[in-house]
């Protein structure tokens, strides 16, 4: 039989979530998710071998949900980054912005790190050797300077090379595992890295941390079509998810020769770059970073680039996105704590 | 049988996203044709579909037939006239150049960005479907007869690899015979710096557990040269992709800079023209024999790609790779 081209159905972003009963077989292919309200009673599930295990599992939303978001009652402000490209730089600019929020000494900041199998953060951040404490009372992020906390899935690794090989639940139960144990304490705020793409690491950080609210998620792009095409993607989810966008980032927009001072586009925004599409989106726009290698420079070490490069025309510029961060989330004053 | 039209399967992969895999993936498959083969891209990044845009077809729609999807076709066999080409003037002679013009492979693809119905939508899948998806891309999908299909993935190790595998290996055999289609290997690809290269180890990793070959390494974005002074910049650090390929024991197949006409060709569709006496890997371009119009949007993709610079780059590293590829076919 031929396959169909129907528009394959998507994910129920709005269901409220239950506690997934142990499968005895794989998910089938449309299956609602065992998660899900219709688990065991939706018209795809007849005749999946879990069928009977979902039917029968308690109903109501998840029991560990209320426990996350006890767990990060503490925890002020929390804002996604969110990329539907690769490689457009989500990472460095968590880590750019968690560094530039822990200038400000009034601050306490956390960064969790949820791309599972190419976790950068800890690289990025000059903590790569440091393992997991785990007390009675869970587990301690890694502080990189006195308000600065880092959490990610490559502290848990016995060899840092290894390929973490696997599917979405289980990624899904480390994230809430994550989210359930790590003492973040008093934390003004947390800046969440996640993976490319949209699908299971996005969805389960978004239900998990929808009841103990969200500020919204900053959009990371490059100039050129080919990323902004995916950004979109990311656009329609945050919309379907109910997740509020904060604004959109363009990064390596430019590139100033050290040589000559020319300034080039290596990726040229051949159909307005992130700001047109920004105002089509009716988005706000809030800045755009020059490609400079010594951020990549500075992240291969582990080293803070504003603080080596304060004078940098793109540390101007991206403590001016941090700032437009902080004025779209409603922190008061001045985020970087420098007036 | 799925794949029966196949005789080998490369796969294109990385641990990171935005080093290239797509980008490199749809050069490949360019100078591929251009040598003659016959070509198919089978394009899994499911939520971030990119090769589409890059082969220039994203308006272009899947068609059905009885037993399967029938991939998009990007060009026919034909013979292109030699009046254009000036990048492989070096290698002319033994590429499949003929009497009047070099005649090029037939080159197909297929993707999920052929089915969605609005470019903007994201697909919001969990594992399941997406494993559902990798599949059905890997059996109902009706190629001709192909030399290579490259399979272009999205970044990391996760359930679009995993489905990859297993359906892959229960459909290959990983030494060639006329029974089932060669998986030949993996094409892995890295940018310079050392985040990437942690990121790409753990595929190489990915690749040793699930016994793919490696091929090879290209390192991408390996410098920028700035169009005013012909400084070459390395943008991205150096010398990461080549370091990783020694500590593996893989073999590095080269470095591939930024060209921003490169990315001009794939945004708009315009035949890249290079000033006069620009060195390329220690090549100066050879002179064009005719004065093409600045910014000529004239022409197929593949025609207007052996006016790139990185052409002569591929030509390299693709006549390497078939002869690798080749060789293992008579040793077993």
């Amino acid at each position: 039989m031929a396959p169909s081209l129907e528009e394959p159905t998507q994910v129920d972003l709005s269901a409220p979530l239950k506690n997934a009963p142990k499968l005895v077989a794989p998910e089938p292919e449309h299956c609602p998710g065992p998660e899900s309200e219709q688990a065991g009673t939706a018209d795809n599930c007849a005749g999946c071998p879990n069928q009977k295990l979902c039917a029968s599992a308690p109903k109501g939303p998840d029991p560990d949900i209320p426990l996350i978001t006890q767990r990060l009652s503490s925890v002020r402000h929390k804002i996604l980054v969110l990329s539907g490209k690769g490689g457009v730089g989500k990472s460095t600019f968590s880590s750019l912005l968690s560094q530039a929020f822990a200038h400000n000494p009034n601050l306490t900041v956390g960064l969790m790190d949820t791309d599972i199998c190419g976790p950068s953060i800890p690289k990025m951040m000059g903590v790569e050797e440091e393992t997991i404490h785990v007390s009675g009372e869970g587990w301690e992020p890694v502080w990189v300077q006195d308000n600065l906390g880092v959490m990610s899935v490559q502290f848990m690794l016995p060899d840092r090379d290894a390929a973490v090989i696997w599917r979405g639940a289980k990624k899904n139960g480390l994230i809430k595992k994550f989210l359930m144990e790590v003492r973040w304490g008093e934390t003004d705020v947390l800046v969440v890295d996640t993976p490319p793409g949209t699908s299971d690491e996005h969805l389960s950080v978004n239900s998990f941390l929808k009841s103990s609210g969200v500020d919204g998620a900053v959009l990371v792009s490059t100039p050129q079509e080919v990323s902004l095409l995916d950004v979109r993607k990311e656009i329609d989810f945050c919309r379907k998810a109910g997740i509020r966008i904060l604004g959109l980032v363009e990064n390596m927009s430019g590139f100033v020769c050290p040589g000559c001072k020319h300034e080039s586009q290596i990726f040229r925004a051949s159909t307005g770059g992130g700001r047109k599409l920004a105002k089509d989106e009716g988005i706000p726009f809030l800045g755009a970073v020059p490609l400079d290698p010594r951020i990549g420079q500075a992240c291969d070490y582990g080293e803070s680039f504003l603080d080596a490069f304060p004078d940098s025309p793109a540390c101007a510029a991206i403590k001016g996105v941090v700032r437009r961060v902080g004025v779209e989330m409603g922190l008061e004053g001045d985020v970087l704590g420098e007036d | 049988m799925p794949l029966e039209n196949i005789n080998n399967i490369v796969l294109v992969l990385s641990g990171k996203g935005g080093v290239g895999k797509s980008s490199i993936t749809t050069q490949l498959a360019l100078t591929l044709s251009l040598q003659g083969h016959s070509v198919g891209v089978l394009d899994i990044d499911l939520t971030g579909p990119s090769i589409p845009r890059f082969f220039g077809i994203e308006e272009s729609k899947v068609r059905q037939a009885p037993g399967g999807w029938i991939p998009v076709p990007v060009h026919d066999r034909q013979t292109l006239s030699h009046s254009t080409a000036n990048t492989n003037g070096t290698h002319s002679e033994n590429g499949a150049e003929k009497e009047g013009g070099r005649e090029i492979g037939p080159l197909s693809c297929m993707s999920l960005g052929f089915i969605l119905a609005n470019r903007k939508d994201a697909v919001i899948w969990r594992g399941p479907k997406k494993t559902a998806m990798v599949r059905q891309f890997l059996t109902d999908v009706l190629w001709p007869q192909l030399d290579y299909l490259l399979i272009d993935t999205p970044p990391g190790t996760s359930d679009e690899h995993i489905s990859l595998l297993e359906t892959l290996l229960k459909h290959t055999s990983p030494s060639p015979s006329s029974v089932a289609p060669h998986l030949a290997g993996a094409v892995v690809v890295t940018t310079p710096q050392a985040i990437s290269v942690s990121d790409v180890k753990k595929e190489l990793n990915f690749c040793k557990k699930t016994g793919v070959r490696v091929l090879g390494v290209v390192e991408n974005m390996a410098g920028y040269v700035c169009p005013n002074c012909s400084e070459c910049t390395h943008v991205f650090s150096k010398g990461g992709g080549k370091a990783m390929a020694e500590e593996f024991g893989v073999p590095f197949l080269g470095s591939v800079p930024l060209d921003p006409l490169f990315v001009v060709l794939v945004e708009e569709g315009t035949r890249p023209v290079y000033p006069k006496g620009t060195v390329i890997g220690g090549k100066t371009l050879a002179e064009r024999e005719e004065i093409v119009e600045e910014g000529s949007k004239e022409g197929i993709l593949v025609d207007k790609y052996r006016d790139c610079s990185l052409a002569t780059l591929f030509d390299d590293i693709v006549r390497n790779l078939v002869e690798d590829i080749r060789s293992r076919d008579l040793g077993a």
